[in-house]
C-alpha cells in the first residue's frame, strides 16, 4: 500500500528544489545583465519572477493539504519550514527583479568607469542558498549552522562596495544616478545571503526542534 | 473478585521525569498490572499535575485504558486483576486498606466512550448521584442541577424539558449529560475513556472546549485515540506501547518534538 503522506511530502521537497533552481537562474542571470549590460537578459529575469512567485502559491497550496492531514512531529516541522523556505526563495527571486530592474535602467546609461566584482558577491550569496538547500536535502543541522556566519562575509562585501561608491560619487557626482543603482543592486546580493542564513535557521529548526532565529550574534 | 495487592517491587528501567514543574496531583509509582497471568502495566512511575488535561495516547493494548481504571479503581471490578505499586491522589493513597471505593469514585469521576445517561429524565439523571451523596431537599438539588447543567454547557439546550427523557438527546448532548452527571458531585478527578470518539466534529469541538472549561476547576486525565484531540486540548500527554510508558512531557513537546522515535513513531503515523 503507497504511503499518500509520504509521497505528498517528497512531491513537496522536489517542487522546493525546483523552485530553488529557478531563484538560483534568476540571480545569475540578474547579475550577468547587469555586469553585460544585456537590456534583453534584464527584461528576461523580469518576466520570470512570475514563474518563481508561481511556485510559492504552489507549494503553500501544497503544504495547506499536507497540514490538513495534521502531520506530527518531524513531519509537522518538515511542513511548515518548506512553506518558510519557498517563501524565502521567493523573495530571493524578488532581489533578482530589482537587480535586473537596475540593469535594465543602467544599460540605456553610459557605463560607470569602476570595477565592481559583483559576480563574486552573488557567488558568495547563492553557494549560501545552494548549501542551505544541500543541508536541507540531506537533514544537515551541521552543515545548516555553519553556514549562518558566512552571511557576514557577503555583509562586509556589501559595506566595502558602498564605500567604493560613496567615494565615487563624491568624485564624479555626474555618476550620482547611476552607483545609486548600482548600490542597490550590491544591497540586493547582500540579501540574498540574508535569505540563504533564513533557510539555513530553518534547516536546523527542522532538524533539532530548536529555534536559532535572532539568538546568534546577540553576544557580540 | 478482583484480587488487588499492593506490595513493593523492584524498580525496572522504565522512568519517566514529569514533564514540568507543576505540583503533582495524582502520582503513580511503579505500578505494574496483571489480567491473571498477562501483564498489562509494567512499572509504570508518572505525576499528573492538578487542574490540568493529561492525556493518554497509545495503540490499541497499549495500558492507557487499564491505567486511567486504575485512577478509580473500576480494575476491583473485574476478575484475577493483581495491581502492584501504589496510586495517590492528593496525596491519599487509593488503594490502601481502608479507602472507601465509593467515596473514592466520588472524588474521581469517570466519562465513558458511549454516553450512557440513566433511562431517566435529565433532571433525574443528574439528580441521582446527588441524593446518593445525601442532597434531598429540592431547592438545594435544583440549584445543583442548574449549577451542573450549566457547567457541563448543556442547559440552555435543556433547560424547558428538565422532565423529558435523557434518551431524546443527541449524542454529543447526551455525553455532556454524563458529564453534568460527573460534576455533579462535585469530583476532584474527571477521568475520560474517549469521550468524542463516538461524536460528529461539531459535538466532538463542544466537548472539547467543555474540557478545556473545566481544566479550571479540574483535574482531568483522558485517553483519546485521536492525536489532534490531544493536542489540541491536553498539557501534558503520555505515550504508552506495550503496557510500558514510553514518553511523558509538555503535549506541545510530544506532538512537535518528541524525544523517542516509538513516540515520533506512533504520532507520525508510522505504526499503531
Amino acid at each position: 500500500m503507497e504511503n499518500h503522506f509520504e509521497a505528498g511530502i517528497e512531491n513537496l521537497r522536489q517542487k522546493l528544489l525546483l523552485m530553488a533552481s529557478r531563484a538560483e537562474s534568476a540571480v545569475n542571470e540578474a547579475v550577468q545583465s547587469l555586469m553585460q549590460r544585456d537590456h534583453d537578459l534584464a527584461v528576461k529575469v523580469r518576466v520570470d519572477d512570475d514563474v518563481i512567485d508561481q511556485f510559492e502559491v504552489k507549494i503553500d497550496e501544497m503544504a495547506i493539504q499536507l497540514l490538513t492531514r495534521a502531520p506530527l512531529a518531524t513531519n509537522l516541522r518538515l511542513v511548515t519550514v518548506a512553506m518558510k523556505i519557498s517563501q524565502n526563495l521567493e523573495r530571493i527571486g524578488d532581489e533578482a527583479t530589482k537587480i535586473a530592474k537596475r540593469s535594465r535602467d543602467l544599460a540605456q546609461e553610459p557605463p560607470v568607469k569602476i570595477h565592481l566584482d559583483l559576480p563574486n558577491m552573488a557567488k558568495l550569496a547563492l553557494t549560501m542558498v545552494k548549501d542551505a538547500l544541500d543541508a536541507f536535502v540531506n537533514r544537515d543541522p551541521i552543515a545548516a549552522r555553519s553556514i549562518i556566519p558566512r552571511d557576514k562575509e557577503v555583509d562586509a562585501l556589501n559595506k566595502e562596495l558602498h564605500q567604493r561608491l560613496a567615494q565615487h560619487m563624491m568624485e564624479n557626482p555626474e555618476t550620482i544616478a547611476r552607483c545609486l543603482h548600482w548600490i542597490v543592486a550590491t544591497k540586493s546580493l547582500e540579501r540574498i545571503a540574508d535569505h540563504a542564513k533564513n533557510i539555513a535557521e530553518e534547516v536546523v529548526y527542522l532538524c533539532e526542534a530548536q529555534d536559532i532565529r535572532h539568538t546568534l550574534g546577540k553576544a557580540d | 473478585m478482583a484480587e488487588i495487592v499492593l506490595s513493593k517491587i523492584e524498580p525496572q528501567n522504565t522512568s519517566t521525569a514529569p514533564a514540568n514543574a507543576v505540583p503533582p496531583f495524582i502520582e503513580i509509582e511503579k505500578v505494574s498490572l496483571f489480567y491473571s497471568a498477562s501483564q498489562a502495566l509494567k512499572n509504570i512511575n508518572l505525576s499528573l499535575g492538578e487542574k490540568i488535561v493529561t492525556a493518554f495516547i497509545g495503540p490499541s493494548g497499549c495500558g492507557k485504558s487499564t491505567l486511567l481504571r486504575c485512577l478509580n479503581r473500576m480494575n476491583d471490578l473485574i476478575d484475577n486483576v493483581r495491581i502492584d505499586g501504589s496510586i495517590k491522589i492528593g496525596g491519599h493513597n487509593i488503594y490502601a486498606k481502608d479507602v472507601d471505593v465509593i467515596e473514592l469514585r466520588k472524588r474521581v469521576g469517570m466519562v465513558f466512550q458511549k454516553s450512557n445517561p440513566f433511562p431517566k429524565s435529565i433532571y433525574e439523571n443528574v439528580a441521582y448521584g446527588l441524593r446518593l451523596h445525601g442532597v434531598t431537599a429540592k431547592s438545594d438539588l435544583d440549584a445543583r442541577i442548574e449549577e451542573s447543567l450549566r457547567g457541563a454547557a448543556l442547559w440552555d439546550e435543556v433547560k424547558d424539558r428538565l422532565h423529558s427523557s435523557a434518551l431524546g438527546l443527541s449524542g454529543g448532548q447526551q455525553q455532556r449529560l454524563c458529564i453534568a452527571r460527573a460534576i455533579a458531585i462535585k469530583p476532584e478527578v474527571i477521568l475520560m475513556d474517549e469521550p468524542a470518539s463516538a461524536l460528529d466534529p461539531i459535538a466532538t469541538a463542544r466537548i472539547e472546549d467543555l474540557i478545556l472549561d473545566l481544566k479550571k476547576e479540574f483535574t482531568i486525565v483522558i485517553v483519546t485515540h485521536n492525536m489532534q484531540q490531544a493536542a489540541r486540548i491536553s498539557d501534558h500527554t503520555a505515550f504508552f506501547y506495550m503496557g510500558e510508558l514510553i514518553e511523558f512531557g509538555a503535549t506541545a513537546k510530544i506532538f512537535t518534538n518528541p524525544s523517542q522515535k516509538r513516540t515520533e513513531d506512533y504520532v507520525t503515523g508510522r505504526f499503531g
